[in-house]
């Protein structure tokens, strides 16, 4: 009688480290509360009707480690007002950028080691622009695709409002090949623009 | 034959991910260089243990040595005193040798001072702020390393 009991005990140990070693490496999936990253993600509630009408992503952690993040990406973070709180945002600056600050005139610079996290809904997110730039290592990860609902199935795109950001010093952050060659785009654009304007 | 190899890959597997756990969870022991904490710790090198359930269920008191990731650089760990918790207001001197430039800084929701405990190598909330609790990575409980000076704090 034991034996069995036993042998299941420890299958399910095994499987429980298993687990959690994949959600700590690899990635986990988060559901949506709050309507901050609306139009992007939509909100779901916390009783269960409902949480199946909201937005469940999966975001991965590999690049956690590096922090090979790039401007434009949708993170999760905690949050640094409340430590046991996961906040799902976008990442609009790294370090050494100058940040244009929605509905006012100033102008930031992000010091070193932090980057400035903004929701897609602007009047309805708590976000940078209430507590200014947050230390690098408070990012948990990046969201890469939606999962549920089975409509809205798809990746999650890169990106950054125009105007908003300067690059002052583009590597001074871990930048992949891919993020390097959009902001070169940008970057492009932006003298075009440039251009224009001088003639 | 083919078996065998796959039973001894799911066992060496699944002891990754037990230490894994341990190292992620309950905790691990790390070498701590530096001066910024010198009359406590060695300047030259001590191995320390930390245990991460007291930062996971907000435990930390004012006093604890606690190891937290660095607001500058997120891949550098430092190893700092906690002098003030979220809601307490305390009274910092930002230069040392100023004795009469000292400011009261009232801690935010969710934030933790930090201060190494030489003040005139020490590179802290002083210069940065006051750094957000989610950053701590755990909390110092013993010095294995230097044996001589086995220590629990």
């Amino acid at each position: 009688m034991a034996e069995p009991l036993w042998f299941l005990a420890k299958r399910s140990a095994a499987a429980a480290m298993i687990c959690i070693t994949f959600t700590d490496i690899v990635g986990n999936f988060a559901t949506i509360q709050g309507n901050s990253m609306q139009p992007t993600l939509q909100q779901g509630h916390k009783d269960f009707i409902s949480l199946l009408k909201g937005d469940v992503v999966f975001y991965e952690k590999i690049s956690a480690p590096a922090y090979k993040y790039c401007r434009g990406d949708v993170v999760v973070l905690r949050s640094p007002t409340d430590p046991d709180q996961l906040m799902v945002k976008r990442l609009i600056a790294m370090q050494g950028d100058w940040v244009n600050v929605p509905g006012s005139h100033e102008i930031h610079q992000i010091p070193k080691g932090r980057c400035w996290v903004e929701g897609d809904n602007g009047n309805l997110s708590l976000d940078s622009r209430n507590f200014g730039p947050i230390p690098l290592g408070l990012v948990k990860g990046r969201v890469t695709i939606k999962v549920w609902p089975p409509h809205r199935i798809g990746r999650v795109e890169r990106v950054l409002p125009e105007g908003q950001v300067m690059f002052t010093d583009m590597h001074s952050c871990v930048i992949t090949r891919s993020c390097l060659e959009y902001t070169f785009r940008l970057g492009e654009r932006a003298s075009y623009y440039q251009g224009l304007a001088a003639s | 034959m083919f078996s065998d190899i796959a039973r001894k890959f799911c066992q060496v597997f699944n002891l990754f991910c037990c230490v894994h756990v341990f190292h992620a969870h309950v905790g691990q022991l790390h070498y701590v260089v530096g001066p910024s904490m010198f009359p406590t710790l060695n300047a030259t090198g001590d191995l320390l243990f930390l245990e991460r359930f007291s930062v996971r269920f907000q435990k930390v008191n004012v006093g604890d040595i606690v190891v937290a990731c660095s607001p500058e650089n997120p891949r550098v760990l430092i190893c700092k005193r906690v002098l003030a918790v979220e809601g307490d207001s305390i009274s910092v001197l930002p230069e040392p040798y100023a004795q009469d430039a000292a400011k009261n800084v009232l801690i935010p929701k969710g934030h933790v001072w930090l201060q190494g405990d030489d003040p005139y190598k020490s590179r802290d909330s002083r210069h940065y702020g006051p750094v957000p609790y989610a950053l701590l990575q755990g909390k110092v409980q013993l010095r294995i390393w230097p044996p001589h000076s086995w220590k629990k704090f």
